[in-house]
């Protein structure tokens, strides 16, 4: 059995919060790059090249890349030989998000509650939490910041099997239609297939917090993350939807079995913005 | 890209009819910060028959909730949000005098009709630009709702801010012209 102390966690999280927040990671960053060079639309090329100081700014002066710092989504896969000291690791992973957006100058976006009185609570606590038991002795947090543009824009279908391929497209093709210049593109699209309701949605979460230069390792639904990007690139919303051929960077593609009457959907758009940070103790 | 062009905020009727879709844009003056929350309780304030916190007549309104500002700097990162929130709201406050809107995204119908009868602009600012946006950003002032935290009604004087019209007062759309310039069937 392994200990880690809740304070190592809270101060891990803390760091990543601003990590996050404040630098972009390296392959998003060469993607702008790349882009701001190919993208045929003039306007399109100027957003990329404004993305491109935007991000050397936040790096260097360590400000956010864009003010909405979002709902702290934080991923943690916990060894099961580990455990946990000096306190409960959800309270730990909460404080850390106090720590770094109070201290780190990021702003708080987080309401009590949603529907009659919405009053911020001021530190962005509480932060959203999945939690997988996994084997050996390791904890490793991912922390993905997710503002509110992109977030107003996720679908959930329900498709049945005889919609098949297609009628996936579609769902994909249709929500980053609705989100145009809203979510702020070029997006990141992740796409969850399969499972239930509440699988499909975080197979589309993680599908969007994952590295930019990842691909599915199933080599059909990585062809199918291609086949997504040449569609979502075609409709011409382009870089913050003034027109270009730049309008997602990605389409990830998640998935998990399902029902035999089942075909879950779910998008989950980021904007450009990817940002994630991720630390093992 | 067409040259910039240099405005000053607030608008007077001449200058927001001058803009046209598509048009690059410096900013230099001084505009209002205001979101959903702010939005919420200027409207309702007009409901109750009472007076508004500022005078709308020619202001330029930033549909933003910066980032805290470090010691010695006036603001934090201050991109963009989405406007279309604010749409259940605009109408109302474009016939009391708001002359010009920054935001990112669609507008709703009703909007653009109000925004054609009163001759107001709507203005993209890069979303997610929200640093290096923060640099045409001098000062920043809240004028109400303080306990809104980054909601805040406040006032932020301004310095060749950079934006794109992407809905002129005659109702053109650069978000639908730019797009059909690029999309392939």
């Amino acid at each position: 059995m392994r200990e880690i102390s809740s304070e190592s966690i809270t101060k891990a999280i803390a760091e990543l919060a601003v990590k996050a927040n404040c630098v972009l990671p390296d392959g998003v960053y060469g993607w702008f790059k790349s882009l701001s060079e190919t993208e045929p639309s003039p306007v399109g090329r100027d957003v990329l090249g404004q993305l491109l100081k935007n991000a050397d700014i936040a790096k260097n002066e360590t400000m956010p890349i864009c003010q909405d710092t979002g709902l702290a989504v934080v991923f943690a896969e916990l060894g099961q030989d580990v455990r946990i000291t000096g306190g409960n690791f959800e309270e730990a992973i909460h404080e850390g998000v106090r720590r770094g957006y109070v201290n780190g100058y990021l702003r708080k976006s987080v309401v009590a509650e949603p529907l009659f009185e919405r009053k911020n609570t001021r530190d962005n606590t509480p932060a959203v939490i999945h939690i997988r038991v996994v084997p050996g002795n390791g904890l490793r947090l991912r922390l993905a910041p997710k503002g509110a543009g992109s977030e107003n824009k996720g679908v959930l279908k329900m498709l049945v099997p005889a919609d098949g391929i297609e009628g996936v497209k579609k769902v994909v093709l249709d929500a980053v239609i609705a989100a145009g210049p809203n979510s702020c593109p070029p997006m990141i699209v992740g796409v969850g297939i399969g499972g239930n309701m509440e699988i499909a949605c975080l197979c589309a979460k993680r599908a969007c917090a994952r590295d930019v230069d990842s691909k599915n390792p199933d080599p059909r639904y990585a062809e199918l993350e291609d086949e997504l990007l040449g569609l979502v690139n075609k409709t011409g919303i382009g870089p913050a939807g003034l027109g270009g051929r730049t309008t997602a960077l990605k389409v990830n593609v998640e998935w998990y079995p399902t029902h035999i009457a089942c075909l879950p959907v779910a998008v989950n758009i980021n904007c450009h913005a990817a940002r994630h940070a991720e630390v093992a103790l | 890209m067409s040259a910039q062009k240099h405005i000053t905020a607030p608008f007077d009727d001449a200058t927001a009819r001058s803009l046209r879709a598509g048009d690059s844009v410096l900013i230099s003056g001084t505009i209002i910060a205001a979101r959903d929350a702010a939005h919420k309780q200027l409207v309702e304030t007009l409901q109750r028959g009472e007076k508004l916190p500022i005078d709308l007549h020619g202001v330029v309104v930033y549909y933003v909730g910066p980032a805290p500002a470090k010691p010695g700097q006036p603001i934090g990162s201050a991109g963009p949000t989405t406007s279309g929130r604010m749409d259940a709201y605009t109408p109302t406050l474009i016939e009391q005098g708001l002359k010009g809107m920054i935001g990112k995204g669609y507008r709703k119908p009703e909007v653009v009709q109000a925004m054609k009868k009163h001759g107001v602009p709507y203005l993209a600012a890069v979303g997610g630009a929200g640093a290096l946006i923060a640099r045409s950003i001098k000062k920043y002032t809240v004028l109400a709702y303080e306990e809104l935290g980054p909601e805040a009604l406040a006032a932020m004087e301004v310095e060749n801010f950079p934006a794109i019209v992407v809905m002129d007062a005659e109702g053109n759309d650069y978000y639908s012209q730019g797009q059909a310039l690029y999309r392939k069937n």
